[in-house]
């Protein structure tokens, strides 16, 4: 499979060498006389975002198929936000997550994102619109992407109460986390949320270090032992902070975490290397320890699952072919191609239907359906990922992404739930 | 410090034909650092009195800030995050600081006295640069694997049946993080004091041995006080190093251990930037505090 890809692959990008070289002569050329036709010609667009989305195949399929160039800017998820904040004219391109919204949109550095030039706009799982999924509704406690999804206007500083035209961020790769553990060295079942406080996995777990991430990590193991019920985990009073805080820092100081992680490759490491047998963990870290021949699961809990949703922004001041470039990017994001190509990294694409007439239908069975692989399953550069036969972590789309709990999320009281983070950072 | 210093505008003053020229010669140098230090500096220092909001810094005087890093500072039963940390990384510091001097020393006055040839010399002395020719980073996660639980160093243990379940605390710990500092700084002790004790005259250390002096004498009170400016700059450059860091607490402490640069870091990607401000400039108090007392033990200008 993975080579019959590659080929039509080669087929167009050689042609697309060969015509962009003729451009470019052409280009060197006319630069002597009309050097401003020359530099409109090519659209460079700043992506900025984090690593574990720039996907370089991404980037070279886009550039075969429009002669738009895409240069990746890659920052951690809270260096996306400061960047989007403080400097919105280094990138064209934002990808970023849902709950950094509250930050960004007041600034006014985000322009609504027209949905008329969105081919795809209607087709977008319900799941940001409505917060449903199969028709279910699901669990809304942090930042819900329905909450902040829409804005009054193109150039508003606030979000919109009901549906308008006015996009903040167009959805692109979403999923919900769970605990990553390693069967083969724990040898029995875990099904809650608690085990990562367990004792038992002393010295043996590992928790995210990015704040806003980990405290929600931390408010579902809290929730899990019983200590308490949040009312909107994804906004604590200071109270419930303290709380979540001091059941950190009890656990930290008893020797339970091994490490703390910010980023993919930290976590990968970890869990590899065996000095971490059950962490907070995201879905393609998980794939990448398997890809290296490791067991790993992206275990399901009774307490649910933890969602995030990241997507693509545009900044204000974007305007001319630069603003074309960039909806023509959105566009060919959604058209399937890049959705199948995230589904098979274990995310999943804002719109379904797109992706699934890229992917092979046993492909589909195995990553949406939940049902037992037909065939080997292999990773978008042709890794072994499941053996023919085995089912996905969670089983399908609707039993996963419907057992939200909560979603990343900013607090109101996020100032001082960071100082309280460095607290735990410091016990 | 200020003696001099008076006695040098004294001389300026004296020869105003000199003093011009000397103004113009110091004019490029002033204003890279006037531009790139103290403008930077006095902006830090004045964002660590504004306030600031979810998403932007709003221009005022509030001493809010300072009062936050401060917060629960008087209680006495648990320390607040800022003594832990400032504890935290002071501790390192004169840990690392002790191992590299000692290390530094000797590897310096191996070089210096009993490396006979200037050419052997240059090659010893090129051979401990070399792991300077790779990235910190790497040098630093190049630890991990060899001291992981199922690391080289326990593999070996346990094959060798000296130990039956691996040893924990070989990495992330303060055991890791004095390691890897050491490993990484260690040159910057031996470069200033192999360059002091070069100076030496070696007249001085002969007088020495035909007074009757032992080798440890020679060592105590010749080569120690005359290798003292070297000693000195070293220690700012460990110090003021280990004060700053958090790459290398954050990847051998297992991003578990506090430190004053991580907290900065953290606080500056909320941006609570008044925050890290105010933390950045207790700091460099601190650290100057640390130069201050450690240049008073020797007169850097005259020595070099």
């Amino acid at each position: 499979m993975s080579d019959a890809s590659s080929e039509s692959l080669a087929a167009p990008s050689s042609a697309v060498q060969r015509r962009s070289l003729l451009k470019g002569t052409a280009g060197i050329l006319a630069a002597g006389m009309f050097p401003a036709i020359h530099a409109q010609e090519k659209i460079v667009l700043r992506y900025l975002g984090t690593a574990v989305n720039q996907d370089k195949a991404i980037a070279e399929k886009f550039k075969a198929d429009t002669g738009i160039e895409i240069q990746y800017v890659a920052v951690t998820t809270d260096d996306v936000t400061k960047r989007a904040v403080t400097a919105p004219n280094s990138f064209d391109l934002i990808d970023t997550e849902y709950f950094s919204l509250k930050k960004i949109v007041p600034t006014g550095n985000l322009k609504g994102i027209d949905t008329k030039r969105i081919k795809n706009a209607d087709k977008i799982t319900p799941l940001f619109t409505t917060g449903m999924v199969g028709g279910k509704a699901v669990g809304e406690q942090g930042t819900a992407p329905k909450k902040v999804i829409y804005l009054e206007g193109e150039k508003s500083k606030v979000f919109a109460k009901s549906p308008t035209q006015f996009m903040s961020l167009i959805p692109t790769v979403y999923n919900a986390d769970t605990l990553g553990i390693r069967p083969d060295l724990i040898k029995r079942p875990i099904d809650s949320w608690a085990e990562l406080l367990n004792p038992e996995f002393k010295g043996k777990t590992a928790i995210l270090n990015i704040p806003s991430i980990g405290i929600m990590d931390a408010a579902m193991v809290v929730e899990a032992m019983g200590l308490y019920k949040y009312p909107d985990k994804g906004n604590m009073t200071k109270k419930e902070i303290d709380l979540t805080i001091k059941t950190l820092i009890e656990a930290k100081r008893a020797g339970q975490f091994r490490a703390l992680w910010k980023d993919f490759n930290e976590s990968v490491n970890l869990m590899a290397s065996g000095e971490v047998v059950i962490q907070s963990m995201w879905s393609p870290a998980v794939t990448a320890v398997r890809t290296k021949g490791i067991a790993c699961n992206f275990q399901p809990l009774k307490e649910g699952y933890r969602a995030w949703a990241a997507g693509f922004g545009l900044p204000a001041t974007l305007s001319g072919k630069k603003l074309d470039g960039a909806y023509e990017f959105i566009n060919w994001f959604l058209d399937g191609w890049a959705g199948a190509y995230l589904n098979r990294q274990g995310y999943y694409s804002a719109v379904l239907e797109t992706a699934k007439a890229k992917m092979e239908a046993y492909e589909w069975a195995y990553w949406m359906e939940g049902k037992p692989a037909a065939q080997d399953i292999k990773s978008p550069n042709g890794d072994l990922l499941a053996k023919a036969g085995s089912v996905r972590d969670g089983g399908s789309y609707e039993s996963r992404m419907g057992g939200i709990a909560c979603w990343n999320a900013l607090m109101d009281e996020n100032n001082y739930m960071v100082q309280k983070w460095n607290e735990f950072v410091a016990a | 410090m200020s003696p001099p210093s008076t006695s040098h505008t004294a001389a300026v003053a004296a020869a105003p034909g000199r003093g011009i020229a000397a103004w113009w010669q110091a004019a490029p140098f002033t204003a890279v650092f006037v531009l790139f230090f103290l403008v930077p500096l006095g902006l830090i220092l004045m964002v660590s009195f504004w306030d600031f909001n979810e998403y932007e810094l709003l221009p005022g005087f509030t001493f809010k800030n300072y009062l936050s890093v401060f917060e629960g500072c008087g209680n006495t039963a648990d320390l607040c995050t800022t003594l832990r940390t400032y504890l935290s990384t002071l501790k390192f510091s004169l840990l690392v600081w002790g191992i590299t001097l000692v290390l530094g020393f000797a590897v310096a006055y191996f070089l210096a006295f009993h490396v006979r040839s200037p050419g052997m010399q240059t090659l010893l002395f090129v051979l401990c640069t070399i792991p300077f020719w790779t990235s910190n980073v790497i040098r630093m996660i190049s630890w991990v694997p060899l001291l992981g639980r199922n690391g080289l160093v326990n593999q070996t243990l346990i094959d060798l049946h000296l130990i039956q379940t691996s040893i924990e605390w070989l990495l992330f710990s303060d055991f890791s993080v004095v390691l890897a500092f050491v490993h990484l700084y260690t040159m910057f002790m031996i470069v200033p004091i192999f360059n002091s004790m070069m100076r030496i005259d070696r007249s001085l250390l002969e007088a020495a041995s035909d007074s009757g002096a032992s080798g440890w004498q020679t060592l105590w009170n010749v080569i120690v006080p005359l290798s003292r400016t070297g000693i000195i700059i070293g220690s700012i450059f460990v110090i003021t190093i280990v004060m700053g860091d958090f790459v290398t607490i954050g990847v051998m402490g297992g991003q578990q251990i506090a430190s004053v640069g991580k907290i900065i870091q953290v606080q500056t990607s909320y941006l609570q930037f008044p925050l890290a401000a105010a933390n950045a400039v207790i700091l460099l108090a601190v650290v100057l505090m640390i130069i201050y007392g450690l240049t008073r033990l020797v007169d850097i200008r005259k020595e070099l």
